[in-house]
């Protein structure tokens, strides 16, 4: 099963289900001959296509939608708080290539502030699944629901058997008594390796997924917290109003605090390349993560080695 | 047109500008730019549009976008007179006790969609207008923007992808009062030659006077004006139009009246023959 195929057969279950784009069709190529004016594609206008998806979600209609992430979050920002999120409605905003996934683009599209945007509109969801499958899992339950949703589009082939998606849960991998990593996205795979490379150094590292920023699943982190050990978020996004300023507003809802690692990109862009060399760069693949927390519980790190090569990404325009 | 329906729109009309007037204090309202669509809404609601307060959810009713929101107390006065709202709704006006506020909501009955930011309702009424045609219905679906509006990318933007989609069932209507919020249009981002602009976009055009019944017919029931384009229908109006002491003023676009100024301005509505401005005569002020 893929994306196409997963829309495809929902849609053909569901004549609700509208499929629109400001043309980009990198994982929707077939679907045009298969749903007809059920596909529509409004060209580069990112605003009007957001503004006509509302239109036609008042109409009964739940379109899912298509845009690179940097230009659907950002471009059509006001669109999406304004129209979708004033009219609560059932708009589903698929964003591509979010994060470092954006690889060789450069800062002009780098989706590392979607988050922080999306979950700030009242009543808007969040969604970051850790690979295609881990995906596929989840868009089901997304696009069932009656809320709007922002979903960081991850076709990566997944590196790890999922668990069943449950809305506002997130998939607690492992748990652990030295350490806790949590992320989300595409980093899941990066976090699985630094996981395996510091369980090797004789750590205990519990890993979550988390899957759903937006509802957080508050009952997992307070958990973890309990627990007493270092936590480590991990995320492509600026450490603004992404998983460290998630977590850290529960802390303070629930008058706790404790140790926090976060590795974030603070006040700056990443620097655009190969995805393994833009990994490197801001240190951000297993290896590098494993150093990072294994200096942050006060050993060197050194003799951690390099996990697997990192699978580059297909361009996806 | 017969006399007597077209005295029936404009005693309907003289009944919205009281509310207008009305609303233009304790707070007040967008009266200039109220005043300026009073006619147009009063038309499209009595005597065009197939939308009554017992069908608002009817899928094949048609569509009234008001784009350009800050005019909803001209919308407000036209659902009291029409049934569609409650008049004592009115007297909510800017108590968070209701909804009844600066521009429209959902919870007023009759308003399709909110707005107030400006250039967004053009591509939700496209929305609509392709699930309309998508479903096979022949609904009309308007979006009404404002000329200040149009300066506004993206609706020149939803105007290419109508286009492009070939969505002969929406129609933009332009109040063209010529003056964005504080000054006139002509002298801040001038948008003459109009017509040829929607022309050049893919859009079938016609002009009118906006405060003439008549002609207002002869547009909308004329619509769709293509078989393959969107409708564009300019109606040259008058802000303020009605009160001769506020019409053409760049500084009336926002009023909050004295309850004196509400009463002496409700006797110079009244004592009007007709109105001494058309947008023929116009003299930006």
């Amino acid at each position: 099963m893929t994306y196409e195929e997963l829309i495809k057969e929902t849609a053909l279950a569901d004549e609700r289900l509208v499929v629109m784009t400001a043309e980009n069709r990198a994982l929707i190529r077939n679907l045009p001959a298969v749903l007809g004016p059920r596909f529509i594609d409004t060209g580069i206008t990112e605003q009007t296509l957001i503004g006509a998806a509302a239109g036609l979600a008042l109409r009964g209609r739940v379109p899912v939608v298509h845009a690179l992430a940097t230009f659907l979050t950002l471009r059509a920002f006001e669109f999406i708080r304004t129209d979708v999120g004033i009219g609560q409605l059932p708009v589903k905003l698929s964003g591509f290539v979010p994060g470092f996934l954006s690889d060789g683009n450069g800062p002009t599209h780098q989706a590392i502030e979607d988050v922080s945007l999306m979950r700030g509109i009242p009543g808007m969801t969040v969604f970051a699944p850790a690979d295609e499958a881990d995906m596929l899992a989840m868009l089901p339950a997304i696009w069932a629901s009656p809320a709007p949703a922002y979903v960081r589009i991850n076709t990566r082939p997944a590196t790890y058997e999922h668990a069943p998606f449950e809305m506002g849960k997130a998939e607690i991998v492992a748990e652990g008594t030295d350490v806790t990593i949590l992320t989300y996205g595409m980093l899941f795979e990066q976090t699985l390796v630094a996981r395996e490379l510091l369980q090797a150094q004789g750590k205990s590292v519990g890993l979550i997924n988390l899957r759903s920023l937006k509802p957080i699943d508050e009952a997992a982190l307070l958990e973890v917290v309990r627990r007493g050990s270092l936590i480590v978020t991990v995320e492509d996004h600026f450490i603004t109003g992404g998983l460290y300023s998630i977590l850290a507003e529960v802390l303070l809802r629930n008058q706790l605090t404790t140790r926090v690692l976060p590795l974030a990109l603070e006040e700056r862009w990443y620097r655009p390349g190969r995805l393994s060399a833009v990994l490197e760069h801001e240190g951000f693949t297993g290896q590098h993560i494993a150093r990072r927390v294994a200096e942050a519980l006060g050993e060197s790190g050194a003799t951690i080695s390099a996990g697997p090569a990192v699978l580059e990404n297909q361009f996806a325009e | 047109m017969k006399l007597e329906q077209k005295e029936h729109l404009q005693q309907l009309a003289l009944r919205v500008r009281e509310h207008i007037v009305r609303l233009s204090t304790d707070g007040g309202c967008f009266t200039g730019a109220s005043l300026s669509c009073a006619d147009l809404l009063v038309y499209l609601y009595a005597d065009c549009l197939n939308v009554r307060p017992d069908n608002l959810t009817d899928p094949t009713r048609d569509y009234l976008f008001l784009s350009k929101g800050h005019d909803v107390p001209a919308l407000y006065g036209t659902f009291v007179e029409l049934g569609f709202l409650d008049k004592d709704r009115l007297n909510q006006h800017l108590s968070t006790d209701d909804h009844i506020y600066w521009h429209p909501n959902r919870n007023v009955p009759g308003v399709e969609f909110h707005s107030g930011s400006l250039g967004h309702l053009p591509s939700v009424a496209l929305g609509v207008a392709m699930d309309c045609r998508m479903r096979g219905q022949d609904n009309k679906v308007i979006v009404i923007t404002g000329d200040g509006e149009l300066n506004e990318g993206t609706v020149w933007e939803s105007l290419l992808v109508a286009s492009a989609h070939k969505v002969n069932n929406l129609t933009l209507v332009v109040d063209r009062n010529h003056f964005q919020a504080n000054v006139a249009t002509e002298d801040l981002i001038p948008l003459e030659p109009l017509a040829p602009k929607f022309e050049a976009f893919g859009c079938e055009v016609r002009r009118i006077d906006g405060h003439d019944f008549e002609q207002l017919e002869a547009a909308f029931s004329a619509l769709p004006f293509s078989d393959t384009k969107p409708s564009v229908i300019i109606c040259d109006t008058v802000r303020g139009r009605g009160l001769p002491s506020i019409e053409a003023r760049a500084d009336r676009w926002f009023c909050n009246f004295s309850s004196e100024e509400v009463e002496e301005l409700l006797r110079e509505l009244h004592s009007q023959e007709a109105t001494t401005l058309t947008s023929e005569t116009l003299t930006v002020r």
